[in-house]
């Protein structure tokens, strides 16, 4: 008899090279892991880069490395040159790097350009079963897939180009169950948020989780994406879904994925990802998908959320004396008072984009609230695809006059204002609904309040020009 | 890398959870293509005003705490962003370890690659450490000892952690992670000769 085998259990073993370390019960030691996908972006990899020129040494398998520009990328006008000086060095040293090495770069004006987290997989370069690591947090997106995908830092991109390889210590896993049908009005963003809020922002680490139940079968690619996505905001080291029917549909035909007999026989092999019956995780936690309502930050970390038709909480309600002091310091940063509803609290600015909610099926729902309204007064709201082919489509399909006729400003694909590397920044003071991942202190421009949400729940609130519950705006 | 064994030196405490790495390093610093020169931007936006000025209310710009190499902080220190620019900033600030009751995973790894030495201790030990460190007059100092794998004090406070035995030696001896992967070059090719599932690209 197999032991039963978890899903991360499958692709973990199948990518150890050799173990390293005392390798004891106690300190069993980190393994080697082959990496099958390696992406790269301007901000995170010079330093690696140079590493590896001062010690005389090369980047092992260049064809399993891909780069992209995104994170410090105007969104305006993009034949003009980049303003920034220093984000053009950056930039115009990641074309020279990929250049002198032999790895494929989309560049600032290629067709495939876009956030990293959503080209890769709109390309069929992310597949199930892949380790698939990225000098960004954010990697764990990937994991919709199937595949084990985590962020590393800087030095681990300069050792995984020399060696193709990463040290990692093994995580523990966590299944994570959403049951039931969530109600209409209720998107992907909801449930990690719910998520997040019920467990913490350090409730996984040291785990990947793995997300099963109804309603994550019953979510489509995009929505797997925008939940492996802030995995990390609960901690964790990656989360994955097991690869199904939506999963292989997803990538059958894209560009980088096998076609005819190859195909078939990926197909069956990916069909085997997925936990054993019996397969123990080491935690599990099980949410009533059915029982949600929308939900929206009202501080300055993601678990700081709470239910729309909720009011913001009081400090002296909080569970503990240090969660009392996080609170205090979060409402004094947002400007915010105890007890005021959320519903209705005005907003300045609305961000729709980034890798977790910058693909087409979030800018189709966030369309479906601005078509035929109009922004309110005083608000400014931007839409920030993910990448060159989200824009494009959404373009076929109109969504982009859906938003440009409302007064939404349609803009080229980049991280833009969710973590404010370029131009595109709040202004202190200034309150804003977003569909980004991180609503931390300045994350979006020094003194500015970000809202976390899903992309419906951020048009709406571009148009009534406060937050909103989105159950009452849902056309039949 | 640079070795850590021992370190003695001023603590400064920071007395916050989930200090996030957009605290550490904004964004605005993270433009620069070199590893150097980040120390200046640490935690910029609650180390200075508005105008420029240091921020007196900041815990770093205490008089006592200038010059410290030790920080003691609250829990899930170095959340957020896997930037390697926040170790980078708080290496070049002049941190030599860094202690708290938990960090976040990439943080925690990037840390050790930056000879920045990250001390896991028990919640109440933090929170004694941080009690000693406010109720000093003229500078708290603590020994922080890897060789050992304990942090202690002058007047009596003694606490132990732990450390994988790999990164443990890897920072004891200040060694170079690629080259003891390059070292294993015959095994990852074996390794790569052997698998069934294909690469990336290679897909046909």
């Amino acid at each position: 008899m197999m032991v039963p085998r978890t899903l991360f259990e499958k692709v973990w073993q199948s990518h150890v090279v050799t173990t390293r370390g005392a390798g004891t019960r106690d300190d069993p030691g980190p393994a080697l892991l082959y990496v099958d996908l390696h992406l790269v972006h301007e901000v995170t990899s010079p330093q690696a880069f140079e590493g590896l020129r001062l010690a005389g040494r090369k980047v092992r398998r260049p064809e399993l490395t891909v780069a992209t520009v995104d994170h410090n990328v105007p969104t305006g006008d993009r034949r003009l040159p980049i303003a920034d000086e220093t984000a053009a060095r950056q930039v115009a040293t990641l074309v020279r790097n990929a250049r002198e090495t032999g790895i494929e770069l989309f560049d600032l004006d290629a067709p495939d350009q876009g956030i990293v987290h959503v080209i890769g997989p709109e390309l069929g370069l992310t597949q199930p079963g892949m380790v698939i690591v990225c000098g960004d947090s954010h990697t764990s997106t990937h994991g919709a897939f199937g595949a084990l995908a985590f962020g590393i830092g800087t030095s681990e991109v300069e050792h995984v180009l020399a060696t193709q390889c990463i040290v990692q210590n093994r995580p523990r896993t966590m299944e994570v169950r959403f049951s039931g049908v969530p109600a209409a009005g209720i998107a992907a963003k909801d449930l990690i948020l719910a998520l997040i809020r019920r467990i913490g922002i350090a409730g996984a680490t040291g785990y990947v989780l793995e997300y099963t139940g109804e309603a994550i079968e019953g979510l489509s690619m995009e929505g797997r994406m925008t939940i492996c996505n802030m995995s990390i905001e609960a901690g964790a080291r990656a989360g994955m879904v097991a690869p199904d029917a939506t999963t292989f549909a997803y990538l059958q035909s894209r560009p980088r994925t096998p076609r005819g007999e190859a195909w078939e026989r990926a197909v069956s092999r990916w069909s085997s990802l997925r936990s054993d019956p019996g397969a123990d995780h080491e935690r599990s936690i099980r949410i009533d998908a059915a029982a949600l309502a929308p939900q929206v930050t009202w501080g300055t970390n993601p678990a700081m959320a709470a239910d729309i038709t909720e009011r913001v909480p009081d400090p002296a309600d909080a569970a503990s004396e240090a969660d009392r002091l996080s609170y205090r310091r979060a409402l004094e940063y947002m400007d915010l008072r105890p007890g005021t509803p959320l519903e209705g609290l005005r907003v300045d600015r609305v961000f729709l984009g980034s890798c977790t909610n910058g693909r087409i099926e979030d800018l189709r729902d966030a369309a479906t609230m601005a078509r035929g309204r109009n922004v309110a007064p005083g608000v400014r709201a931007m839409v920030v695809p993910g990448s060159q082919r989200v824009k494009t489509e959404a373009e076929r399909e109109g969504l982009d006059r859906d938003f440009t006729e409302a007064g939404f400003e349609w803009r080229n694909p980049g991280c833009s204002m969710c973590l404010g590397m370029n131009e595109d920044i709040l202004l202190p003071g200034e309150r804003c609904a977003s569909t980004s991942n991180r609503n931390f202190e300045g994350r979006q421009g020094k003194g500015g309040r970000t809202h976390l949400m899903s992309p419906a729940m951020a048009a709406a609130a571009a148009v009534e020009g406060c937050l909103v519950d989105v159950r009452g705006y849902i056309r039949s | 890398m640079q070795a850590f064994k021992t370190h003695s030196g001023r603590v400064v405490a920071l007395p916050r959870a989930d200090v996030d790495t957009d605290q550490i390093i904004p964004k605005q610093f993270l433009k620069r293509i070199e590893r150097t020169g980040f120390g200046p931007s640490l935690f910029f936006d609650w180390r200075y005003r508005p105008d420029g000025l240091p921020n007196p209310e900041f815990e770093l710009n205490h008089p006592d705490a200038a010059g410290a190499s030790v920080l003691v902080t609250g829990p899930n220190f170095g959340c957020g962003s896997s930037r390697e620019h926040a170790p980078w900033a708080l290496h070049d600030y002049g941190f030599r370890a860094l202690i708290a009751p938990s960090f976040a995973d990439i943080f925690y790894g990037n840390c050790c690659q930056n000879g920045l030495l990250p001390v896991v201790l028990q919640e109440g030990e933090v929170a004694e450490l941080i009690r000693r460190a406010e109720a000093s007059v003229g500078g708290y100092e603590l020994n922080v000892d890897l060789i050992e794998r304990t942090v202690s004090d002058t007047a009596g406070f003694a606490a132990r952690f732990q450390m994988d035995s790999y990164r443990r030696e890897m920072l004891l001896r200040g060694l170079d992670e690629i080259g003891r992967t390059l070292e294993l070059e015959a095994g990852i090719a074996a390794f790569e000769r052997h698998r069934s599932e294909p690469a990336v690209r290679g897909v046909s």
